[in-house]
């Protein structure tokens, strides 16, 4: 029975767009989980997932729960897994519920940015021209401020939260985006398949959307999983300097800025939490090595 | 005559790097004729065609179908007439497209229903199975991508085809074999083609009439039984002959 759909799904002449769609799909799995760190990254993005999904399951206690009679026990005591914090807080429970604000971070972002950037890159390559000129100078300027002080600066002028927080780190992250497209559709659009959609009378938006932009998603994913950990890094930097999550949210970056105070006499109030920063940032990069195989438009047929 | 081209000038890039890659050009070619642009590389001919398509830089003189000239930007219905089928059949096939998704394109881009029977019959019409296709460029040789191609360029029905160097990129045995592909398909279609090519063996093949170009402008035009004389006027057209005579026999 694996055998037969392993073959439905290889056979060289697919009998419809899904077999031959799904047969890429799984040639390009097959191409993922050879490569060991890629599978690694996978599995902790998955466990990442699993953990926000399930947080009530996976987690001991309550998240924002406090009990004072309790507060900065050491990890493996009483109950506490990773100890817990100056509120008495179980640190393990936090964490878990910290992994559906991270996630959340993750998931607007990377469904605004690279659209966006897509979008304006695209456009300024393919149209060339005082059109080019006027969006990538744009993009420039985006580009030309750090990443941190641009997103700062939103979110003090917004006001701070993890809604402003996310538009924030969106608003500063479209310009690597911008550039990557551009430059992969200045590859394309000269190109003879180009000239032969034009030539059948295709209007510039099919041809952008259908046919440029199909070309250039490839690196832009790819650029996005590496980028994944700075996002995170950067929302977790918001959190710290207390413009992103409130308080009591249980967010990464916001835990690590409360265990600032107690660093030396009780480490893992902060480390904890850097841990876990420091692990899905490592998925997410390996992850991307790992696509940047698989996606390669090159590499495909091989 | 159904394509009229008068005095054509193409320059690309201004002022000093200007470069004039066809020079004052005219020749016409009758409807349901087979007329061939001969030349070394560089000498223009492929330019002409993409200038036809709009995708050169004319400067000068006028082109006309049917005697009404070309607007400056190709409509729809220039796309139903006129069609091209491209030298290099691995640069122009999406690389991420089926050969389904190519084919049902000019469909969907024109509002032309019966998608499924008609990409069918386009791939039998060229002698591709219907098995290939859902299959992608790179599952494919150089022969089947070629054919794809030319399935492409005859989706909308044009009476026009413009051939750039069609078999230049393919084998010797797989060349003969698109070759008589295409004039198959110009009979039973009542096709008009213009085809640009280097090697006058193909030329001789598919044309009736022909016209050598060299440095951007038309040597000498000449027709068929011209061609089988050795019937020329001009040096260039004579040294040209010797030379692909040459290839032909060794």
């Amino acid at each position: 029975m694996n055998a037969l759909r392993r073959d439905w799904l290889l056979d060289p002449n697919p009998a419809s767009h899904g077999q031959a769609r799904l047969g890429q799909f799984y040639l390009g799995w097959l191409r993922l989980i050879r490569n060991p760190l890629a599978v690694i990254g996978l599995v902790i993005i998955g466990l990442l997932i699993f953990m926000a999904v399930f947080a009530p399951l996976v987690a001991t206690h309550d998240p924002i729960a406090q009990n004072l009679g309790n507060r900065l026990q050491p990890p493996f005591s009483s109950g506490h897994l990773l100890g817990s914090d100056e509120f008495g807080r179980d640190i393990y429970s936090r964490i878990v519920y910290g992994s559906r604000v991270t996630l959340y971070i993750v998931l607007l972002v990377t469904l605004t940015a690279p659209v966006f950037g897509l979008l304006i890159g695209t456009v300024a390559g393919y149209f060339g021209g005082w059109i080019d000129t006027v969006l990538m100078r744009l993009t420039d300027i985006f580009l030309a401020f750090p990443r941190l002080i641009l997103a700062l600066a939103f979110v003090a002028a917004l006001g701070p939260g993890i809604g402003n927080a996310v538009l924030a780190i969106a608003l500063t992250a479209w310009p690597p985006y911008a550039r990557v497209a551009r430059a992969e559709t200045l590859t394309v659009r000269k190109s003879d398949y180009i000239a032969a959609v034009q030539l059948q009378g295709a209007g510039s938006g099919r041809i952008l959307f259908s046919h440029i932009a199909p070309m250039c998603v490839p690196s832009v994913i790819i650029r996005v999983t590496l980028d994944m950990a700075g996002i995170i890094l950067t929302a977790a930097g918001l959190g710290f300097l207390g413009l992103g999550a409130q308080p009591p949210l249980p967010e990464w970056g916001l835990m690590i800025s409360s265990g600032r105070k107690f660093m030396f006499d009780f480490w893992w109030v902060a480390a904890m939490p850097g841990l876990a920063i420091f692990i899905v940032s490592l998925g997410f990069n390996l992850l991307g090595d790992g696509l940047r195989d698989v996606l390669d438009p090159r590499g495909t047929g091989k | 005559m159904l394509i009229e081209i008068d005095d054509l000038s193409v320059t690309f890039g201004k002022g000093r790097d200007a470069v004039r890659a066809v020079r004052g050009v005219s020749f016409a070619v009758n409807a349901r004729e087979s007329f061939g642009l001969v030349g070394e590389s560089g000498s223009g001919k492929s330019t002409i065609l993409r200038a036809i398509c709009g995708m050169a830089p004319v400067t000068g003189g006028e082109l006309r179908i049917d005697g009404v000239p070309l607007p400056k930007r190709r409509s729809k219905a220039f796309s139903r007439r006129i069609q091209m089928v491209f030298q290099d059949p691995y640069a122009s096939l999406h690389p991420k497209r089926s050969v389904d998704a190519t084919l049902a394109e000019p469909l969907a881009i024109h509002g032309i229903k019966g998608r499924d029977e008609r990409v069918v019959q386009a791939m039998t019409d060229v002698g591709l199975d219907p098995r290939f296709r859902f299959r992608f460029p790179h599952q494919l040789s150089g022969g089947q991508r070629q054919r794809v191609v030319i399935a492409r360029a005859l989706m909308l029905e044009p009476e026009i085809l413009l051939l750039d160097e069609p078999t230049s990129a393919l084998d010797a045995s797989v060349q003969a074999e698109v070759l008589n592909l295409l004039s198959r398909i110009r009979e039973e279609r009542n096709l008009t083609y213009l085809m640009v090519s280097h090697d006058l063996a193909v030329i001789d093949h598919m044309c009736d009439r022909l016209a050598v170009m060299k440095d951007g402008r038309v040597v000498e035009q000449l027709n068929r039984s011209a061609l089988a004389s050795g019937d020329v006027r001009e040096d260039y057209t004579r040294t040209l002959f010797a030379a692909s005579a040459h290839e032909v026999a060794p």
